[in-house]
């Protein structure tokens, strides 16, 4: 679905990535780790398409990002949910309303994905606060709304920046058990934290693979996780 | 729980976060030059009126003047008449009346003027009938018939009265144009604004996988509004000063002939939805110009 094939990334003549090659196929769980400041981000960036690679393909459901036209990558952002470190509302939308946002965005209102808001929203501990706005969210129900957002169109790709940034250890677990849940239906899930219990806690359940991103290249993480 | 969701459309409108600095711009924008359009419509007519009334006067009307001797005057003056009775495309030819010749001069020479007293020229008003008669033939057979016969046709001091009108009436229509054209650049630069300010929400949309053409679409149909509401504002005040203008049968200048006659009330409203469509184009291109340029 997403496949970096030997991918480098500069920015402003210092290069942040280089020679990474990545597979995320149906159904694997990857886990990408590093200090501050090493690519995570930015490789999760190229991976929905925000940024186009230097060197090297990013290919994204078997199209080169580089040869995407605007709208295809529209279209294939659809099917990639993505939650970020900064989470990134409509501040003057309501939650629902930016829960909602890829189904209004995908002409989808309507839609078997619009009945299972409230659902949703009551999963991740949010459907009391349907109607508050984004800055009057603590960070951990920011982190929540932005996961919700992200899985509401049923995406084939998970992408997440810190996704437990700010949540307390019960909800993260619930976080990576429904990403473990949709993992196993099949979905491919990828996740940039530095938090090495969450990874162990994934790995318990779910045979998922770690990298590690050292000196601009991703790496197959050590022994110990 | 089924949380509703609004309409589509709605939805689509509240992405754009309201910008008041710019909607404000927009809309008072839109609302002026749709007041001073309504001001130019009024005076393209209105000079437009009056070129064809000139021009109408111009080709319709003439006068003979009959310079001569007193004891001649009365014979060359029958002379002319007979003339003019016979020549082809004049419809009526009359002398004026000594209280018509007084009630002329009284302007210039105070009333109870004593006129028989003065060696004043015969006048004879001619009234051409389509298509006119031939100015320059006349000429030749009042020389040659009566030597004391001046045809003036007017177009002395008509003909640059109506060149002035017409000018004035496409002058009016260039202010139409720039008026158009400095609404479209004035709402353009609004958009542009409230584009680069909101380049979060743009990012917001595209990673929950937005279309160009859908966050083009938010902002162009929130300035199309804007501008739209303004301009009919704009519009409404105009009209209403317009109608507020003296009529032009009261004094029948021009510029108490300003104001819209008859049906010429109705193209005010176009300006309008113009307008909007203008603002419409000028939102539509610079937001694809600013989504073109964010990565």
């Amino acid at each position: 679905m997403i496949e970096f094939r030997n991918v480098a990334h500069r920015y402003g003549g210092t290069e942040l990535l280089a020679e990474v090659s990545l597979r995320l196929a149906p159904g694997t769980f990857h886990f990408l780790t590093g200090p501050s400041g090493s690519g995570k981000t930015t490789l999760l960036r190229l991976a929905y398409g925000e940024l186009v690679a230097s060197a090297g393909e990013v290919m994204l459901f078997d199209k080169d990002r580089r040869k995407m036209t605007r709208d295809e990558l529209a279209l294939v952002r659809r099917r990639i949910g993505v939650v970020h470190q900064d989470c990134q509302f409509l501040d003057h939308l309501p939650l629902i309303e930016n829960v909602a946002l890829p189904l209004v965005v995908s002409g989808r209102t309507g839609g078997p994905e619009s009945e299972g808001l409230g659902e949703l929203l009551a999963w991740v501990g949010l459907a009391a606060r349907a109607g508050a706005l984004p800055p009057e969210l603590s960070g951990g129900e920011r982190q929540r709304a932005a996961l919700a957002r992200a899985l509401i169109l049923g995406p084939d790709v998970i992408l997440a920046d810190e996704p437990t940034g700010n949540l307390d250890w019960e909800m993260s677990l619930r976080l990576l058990t429904l990403l473990v849940e949709l993992n196993r239906m099949g979905k491919a899930v990828l996740i940039a934290t530095h938090d090495l219990n969450l990874i162990r806690a994934v790995k318990a359940q779910v045979a998922a693979r770690v990298l590690r991103i050292r000196d601009r290249r991703v790496q197959a993480a050590g022994a110990e996780l | 729980m089924r949380p509703a969701l609004r309409a589509p459309e709605t939805q689509a409108d509240r992405v754009v976060p309201p910008s008041g600095f710019t909607a404000r711009l927009t809309s008072f924008t839109a609302g002026a030059m749709a007041f001073l359009a309504v001001f130019a419509l009024a005076l393209a007519l209105a000079a437009g009126r009056l070129a064809d009334r000139w021009q109408d006067a111009l080709e319709g009307t003439a006068t003979i003047r009959v310079s001569a001797p007193a004891d001649q005057q009365a014979a060359q003056l029958r002379r002319v008449l007979g003339i003019l009775s016979t020549t082809p495309g004049v419809a009526e030819a009359r002398a004026l009346e000594p209280d018509e010749q007084r009630a002329l001069l009284e302007p210039w020479l105070g009333p109870d003027l004593p006129i028989e007293a003065l060696p004043l020229p015969a006048l004879i008003a001619v009234t051409a009938a389509p298509p006119g008669y031939d100015p320059e033939g006349l000429r030749m057979r009042l020389a040659a018939e009566a030597p004391g016969a001046v045809l003036d046709d007017h177009s002395r001091w008509r003909r640059p009265l109506v060149t002035a009108a017409a000018r004035l009436r496409l002058l009016a229509l260039a202010a139409i144009a720039l008026i158009g054209g400095a609404t479209a650049a004035m709402i353009a630069l609004a958009a542009h604004a409230a584009l680069a300010a909101n380049r979060q929400v743009i990012g917001v949309l595209r990673l929950v996988g937005a279309r160009d053409v859908y966050i083009a679409r938010a902002f162009v149909r929130r300035f199309t509004r804007r501008a739209l509401t303004g301009a009919a504002a704009g519009t409404a005040a105009g009209m209403a000063a317009m109608a507020a203008l003296p009529s032009m049968d009261e004094a029948g200048g021009f510029l108490t002939g300003l104001a819209f006659d008859g049906l010429h009330w109705a193209l005010p409203l176009a300006i309008p939805p113009l307008a909007a469509l203008v603002a419409f184009a000028a939102t539509r291109a610079a937001a694809f110009g600013i989504l073109r340029g964010l990565p």
